[in-house]
């Protein structure tokens, strides 16, 4: 176990490093000019665009501009947000608990419709409550984030009145509060993520009903609640972890749109202004950090199917 | 849990969300930028300046120049303008607002690294302080839009004590002499502001708080309101117009602003000005009459908007009123493609910055040229993109529009005089160089009036250097209880004589 974590551990970094160079490249082929767009409308003073350019580093060679970033990476400074110049670690770290809260929520809310919706579904197979499941979830999968998410709106805010329309206020502030600004969009992401969580469920659950071991476990005279739950579950949640930690990095992903939509000033929304604004060190700043939650997400979903199979612990 | 039970707390909650009559809740489209009148460059940033930042000068319902930090201002000689200072006038931070603050800032905003205003007052050559109210200000040349530069924010005054120790970072806590000082800001969520007591006008000012909240989706942005978590809104959709005014709380007002939507024509940058359409005028003279601007605003803004041919708005005193976009006229236009030995259909091609209105716009253009014999091709892209495309040439017809300055030389010279820093077309004509010149010397109203006519006769009647479609308006709403608005064309929202109840 030591010697596989400190293995794995080992492959972060080269993969970090690999990455940083495809994200100061890929951002580099972006079409617009940032020294443009920052210049707004005094975009016509070519004294203005240099100056820019000169602060910003525009001017010089790409490889030097490279590692003058990657070195300030290195020692933890990611530079100024060029728009409004504040740093952009502080921005990272400010936006990044309210995305994590926003997803958490969001894949409680899948988990909770998902799971139980799939080993439903298998159980009652072909029956009508399958047919009722797979619909919700078909629905949950085809429906679009923004549509979903003005509808709900349009419904709990403006004709009820029941919740704030968008914003959002941190946990720490007032926890009711900040319940009552992110269950909108933690629901419509959830709902997104809880049909593909319900299908696999589904599936994993039908292999492992019809396994040996299910069988020996009825003939054993087990009661069927029994034989659901502890023995074709525990095995059914293997490959539905593993998708599940990669589906809470899709949370991440899907939270740009749901974030822009209810204003929920998280990573999503930090990094759309930013691509849009040309504001590149908020861009690499952020893409980096979201490749490290991803490395770091498929490490935990290593863990955790080693934590429910015991076949692997030994490897 | 049983379903009294769910109600009561969600009503808890939307309760809760409910502030007192304290705070002016007030959405905005975007975050603004940083918070340094030297250094900001967003529309959105000048909503939150008007309560941040007094100016020298301000402008009225009418364009007019008006006192606000000065009190008087006389010109000594063309040259030279001698400004009174407003006496007994405090920054936040306790420091009295006397002729050297004024010194410092505007030498701030003419040298500071990475100014913004640099170009604004430029043809400032220096400041120098008479006495602690008085300041006199020497120009390069004689300027007829200097005066209006400092109505905005190159004529904002900061204080020097808090200014020389911030730095750069100075956007961070900026120090005026608004009627609000800033409290906190959340990038992307809140900027918050509250009632500054030795405001020098302070029984203007009745609303202790006011937070900007940057909200861009439009359909958000109007739930917010429509909700009550909102007091206002800086601009809404022409097509939500009707919504808002069905609803008794709520109230919209739209006003004339001082922008322009338009057509540039690639005429000499680069190899994408080659064909008939740029070098023919005729060629452009077809187009034009073969597009019906009122229909094009009917169809995508409601007939919201006011169609034009000129790029000064009509709330401005140099709009000029007979000069009128001429009526559609195929046929003509059919005749002029012929005179000019061009054999239909001419393809032409037309960039959009991608949204979803003007994308619409491109396509009833679209449709009305073909009539005429154009086969207009649409290229919509996004719009950093299509600004740097723009610059280098890579277009044929782009459309774009822009804010708009309360003086006409902001709306006219930069982009139809031949060295114009934004005449990305490269128009030229050393006749309307000339008149252009001229109008900016000018400061007798009428006379530098007619300049302007003459420049759009020539420019626009004559070379068809560029067209004009429409002048947008603002929009705003704002909750009944709100009172005391006072519009004015740049759109902003000025806090004096707000009242929340």
């Amino acid at each position: 176990m030591g010697p596989w974590l400190l293995r794995r551990l080992g492959q972060v970094l080269p993969t970090l490093l690999i990455l940083s160079v495809l994200i100061f490249g890929l951002q580099q082929l972006m079409p617009g000019d940032p020294a443009l767009i920052l210049a707004g409308e005094e975009r016509g003073d070519p004294q203005v665009l240099a100056q820019i350019r000169a602060e910003l580093r525009l001017d010089r060679p790409l490889p030097e501009q490279y590692l003058h970033w990657l070195g300030r990476v290195l020692v933890g400074d990611f530079g100024f947000s060029w728009r409004i110049r504040e740093p952009v670690g502080a921005l990272i770290l400010a936006k990044l608990p309210v995305t994590f809260q926003l997803a958490g929520m969001a894949f409680a809310i899948a988990l909770l419709i998902g799971v139980p919706m799939g080993v439903l579904s298998a159980v009652r197979r072909d029956r009508p409550l399958d047919w009722l499941a797979n619909g919700i979830a078909l629905f949950g999968i085809s429906t679009p984030n923004f549509w979903l998410g003005i509808m709900l709106i349009l419904l709990f805010s403006v004709e009820l009145g029941w919740l704030p329309p968008s914003g959002y206020v941190p946990l720490t502030e007032d926890p009711l509060q900040s319940l009552a600004t992110t269950i909108m969009p933690a629901f419509v992401l959830g709902n997104s993520i809880a049909g593909v969580l319900m299908r696999h469920t589904r599936a994993a659950m039908l292999t492992a009903l019809s396994q040996d071991y299910v069988r020996t476990a009825r003939a054993k005279g087990l009661p069927e609640r029994v034989v659901v739950a502890k023995h074709a579950l525990r095995n059914a949640l293997i490959p539905v972890i593993t998708l599940g930690t990669i589906e809470f990095g899709r949370l991440l992903a899907g939270a740009v749109l749901t974030e822009q939509i209810f204003t929920i000033p998280g990573f999503g929304k930090l990094i759309v202004d930013a691509v849009f604004n040309r504001d590149y060190p908020v861009v690499q700043g952020v893409v980096l950090a979201t490749a490290l939650i991803f490395v770091l997400l498929s490490l935990v979903a290593d863990l955790l199917t080693m934590a429910v199979n015991p076949r692997l612990r030994t490897a | 849990m049983n379903r009294t039970a769910i109600l009561a707390a969600l009503a808890a909650l939307s309760l809760s969300t409910a502030a007192g009559a304290q705070t002016l809740r007030i959405g905005l489209r975007e975050d603004p930028d940083i918070l340094d009148p030297t250094l900001a460059r967003t529309f959105v940033g000048r909503i939150v300046f008007a309560a941040l930042c007094d100016k020298l000068f301000d402008i009225n319902e009418k364009l007019e120049i008006v006192p606000q930090l000065a009190t008087e201002h006389r010109w000594e000689d063309p040259r030279t303008l001698l400004l009174t200072l407003r006496e007994g006038v405090k920054f936040h931070d306790g420091e009295p607002m006397d002729a050297e603050a004024v010194r410092y800032s505007l030498n701030r905003h003419l040298t500071l690294q990475g100014s913004f205003r640099r170009s604004e007052i430029g043809a400032m050559e220096s400041v120098e302080v008479v006495d602690p109210k008085t300041v006199r200000i020497r120009l390069k040349e004689p300027s007829a839009p200097f005066l209006s530069q400092l109505t905005d924010r190159a004529g904002m005054i900061v204080s020097p004590k808090a200014a020389e120790a911030a730095g750069r970072n100075f956007g961070a806590k900026p120090v005026c002499a608004g009627p609000y000082r800033l409290v906190e800001r959340v990038a992307q969520d809140r900027i918050v502001v509250e009632r500054f007591p030795g405001y020098w006008n302070a029984q203007a000012v009745t609303i202790p708080r006011i937070t900007y909240l940057p909200i861009p989706d439009n359909t958000v942005r109007l739930a917010n309101l429509q909700s009550g978590a909102l007091e206002m809104v800086q601009t809404i959709e022409p097509d939500d117009i009707k919504t808002v005014e069905k609803n008794s709380r709520l109230k919209v007002l739209a006003y004339d602003g001082l922008g322009y939507q338009g057509i540039t024509y690639n005429l000499g940058n680069g190899a994408r000005a080659a064909g008939p359409f740029a070098k023919d005028a005729r060629v452009r003279a077809a187009f034009e009459l073969a597009i019906d601007r009122g229909a094009v605003n009917q169809v995508v803004y409601e007939g919201a908007w006011t169609v034009t041919a000129q790029p000064v708005a009509p709330s401005s005193p140099y709009h000029v009123k007979d000069f009128q976009p001429q009526p559609r006229d195929v046929e003509t236009a059919r005749a002029l493609l012929k005179q000019a030995g061009v054999t239909p259909p001419l393809a032409v091609e037309m960039t959009i910055p991608n949204n979803p209105d003007l994308r619409q716009v491109g396509e009833v253009i679209q449709a009305m040229v073909k009539e005429a014999g154009f086969e207009l091709k649409l290229n919509a892209m996004e719009f950093a993109s299509s600004l740097q495309a723009a610059a280098r040439g890579d277009f044929e017809t782009y459309l774009i529009g822009w804010s708009g300055r309360p003086d006409p030389d902001g709306n006219t010279w930069t982009f139809l005089h031949t060295n114009g820093a934004q005449n990305d077309g490269k128009y030229g004509n050393p006749e309307v160089d000339k008149l252009l010149d001229a109008a900016r010397a000018e400061q007798d109203l009428a006379k530098r009036r007619a300049l302007y006519a003459q420049v759009w006769q020539v420019a626009l009647r004559q070379d068809r250097g560029r067209m004009y479609l429409w002048h947008a308006k603002n929009i705003v709403a704002h909750s009944a209880k709100v009172s005391g608005f006072v519009p004015v064309p740049d759109g902003l929202i000025r806090p004096q004589g707000l009242r929340l109840q």
